[in-house]
């Protein structure tokens, strides 16, 4: 069965290593902070200018002032730091921050990304995306494997306009993960029950798939 | 150096259309509120606003869109703001969207005398066009410009009467960079103190780059998403 969004959340969340700086985007990567494996340490980082972020504040205990990138009421945990926006990115920038996890519209065979602007109907900006998919040594995206449509959105080649070029390795979406390598993805691992010619079915880019593709251990 | 001022009126004396404003915040978090709604009666026109964000529709900076008194906004993201959007597709306001990082580090550039540098972030991408690209080691990068403005509006949690600003949690956001890139600075401060109060040590903005300060009389805080967990 596909995984819901939690599903892509918690098999996201096995590739987090004990000390690393993570950068969670909006959407299904932010589940990704409910899902840290046993036994290791990791800091979030949000963009707006917070490192150790913590949950979400009991009710009545809200800070207007104190707000991740989605601009949600949020808590820090002990140890925590806050900067400016420059700061921010000198982090992103300067490769301090191991991992970023954002969503996607499109990504392409090559390791493009388009999740910014769909031209004449939606337009809301780039944010920190730019910045994070320039950047960062290690790229997950979160996304569906198609849209509503039921069109792949596991190109070729993106048809939106691009966020970043070359830059996503690892795609994990609702029916598989996917590596990015050589300018072809390759079909990792399977959500539960779900089968191989259904993934094929529904990755338009070009794909390198084993003989024997493993389940997810969730 | 006694920067006070008395209220939002004597703070943004000067302002005339047609100029260019930097305006503090995240989101609605550290956006200094006295003063826009103080922008609103000026009825100041044809401005250029360089903010991350354009307010919502009916508070922050979005009061001045509903105004229409914006020409030009800068900006890294623009969404929850359907006032905004029916301007930009309609084509009554220019937007020019950039990558944050590349907002913050040119606000930054523009006040610490730097021209212009060079940054991965939009290589590849329509933010790049018309720009110079450089290989630095084996990556591509493109060349961004400084940003500068008029005035800089900023807010912050403390300040003294030398201008010597501290903020709060994640109010700070954009709050300092700006503040040393308007040719003239006001902030707007929820607590006005006497110089010597403050700890030196625990300056975030030295008062060289403030021109102007007061202490606002009622900050909303409106909060855009309220979540929450509940106790078990």
């Amino acid at each position: 069965m596909a995984l819901d969004k939690n599903g892509i959340a918690k098999r996201i969340a096995q590739e987090l290593k004990d000390g690393w700086y993570v950068n969670l985007g909006i959407g299904i990567p932010t589940l990704v902070a409910n899902y840290i494996p046993e036994g290791i340490e990791v800091e979030f980082q949000s963009e707006n200018g917070i490192l150790g972020m913590g949950p979400f504040p009991f009710e009545g205990e809200e800070d207007p002032d104190l707000i991740n990138a989605g601009k949600q009421t949020i808590t820090v945990r002990n140890g925590a730091s806050f900067f400016d926006s420059a700061t921010s990115f000198a982090m992103i920038r300067g490769q301090h921050v191991q991992l970023t996890v954002l969503g996607a519209m499109e990504v392409s065979q090559n390791g493009d990304i388009a999740n910014w602007k769909i031209p004449g109907k939606m337009v809301k900006g780039m944010g920190g995306a730019m910045d994070l998919v320039a950047s960062a040594e290690n790229i997950i995206v979160a996304m569906m494997h198609s849209n509503k449509a039921g069109e792949s959105k596991i190109l070729k080649a993106c048809t939106l306009p691009l966020t970043g070029v070359g830059c996503v390795k690892k795609v994990v979406t609702e029916l598989a993960v996917l590596e990015i390598k050589e300018g072809k993805f390759h079909l990792l691992e399977r959500a539960p029950g779900v089968s191989v010619e259904e993934i094929i079915s529904k990755t338009e880019g070009e794909m390198v798939v084993p003989d024997f593709v493993p389940e997810m251990q969730l | 150096m006694n920067k006070v001022v008395k209220d939002p009126s004597a703070a943004l004396e000067g302002i005339q259309d047609d100029m260019t404003l930097m305006v503090g915040g995240f989101g609605l978090c550290g956006i200094p509120e006295n003063s826009i709604v103080q922008l609103v009666k000026m009825g100041v026109k044809n401005l250029t606003c360089i903010s991350n964000n354009a307010g919502v529709d009916d508070f922050g900076l979005g009061l001045l869109l509903q105004a229409k008194q914006v020409k030009k906004m800068i900006s890294s993201y623009v969404g929850e703001n359907d006032e905004f959007e029916r301007q930009m597709l309609s084509g009554e306001l220019e937007v020019d969207l950039i990558p944050q990082g590349s907002l913050a580090e040119r606000c930054r550039a523009g006040g610490a005398g730097i021209p212009a540098f060079f940054t991965p972030a939009g290589y590849g991408t329509e933010v790049a066009e018309g720009k110079e690209v450089r290989i630095f080691n084996g990556k591509p990068h493109i060349l961004e410009s400084a940003l500068t403005a008029d005035y800089a509006i900023v807010k912050a949690w403390k300040g003294d009467t030398e201008g010597n600003l501290i903020y709060k949690a994640t109010a700070r956001n954009f709050n300092p960079m700006m503040a040393m890139a308007g040719k003239i600075t006001i902030a707007e401060v929820e607590e006005l103190v006497p110089a010597g109060t403050l700890d030196p040590n625990h300056i975030h903005t030295p008062g060289i780059f403030v021109q102007r300060i007061f202490q606002g009389d009622y900050f909303e805080k409106r909060i855009e998403q309220r979540t929450v967990r509940t106790k078990q």
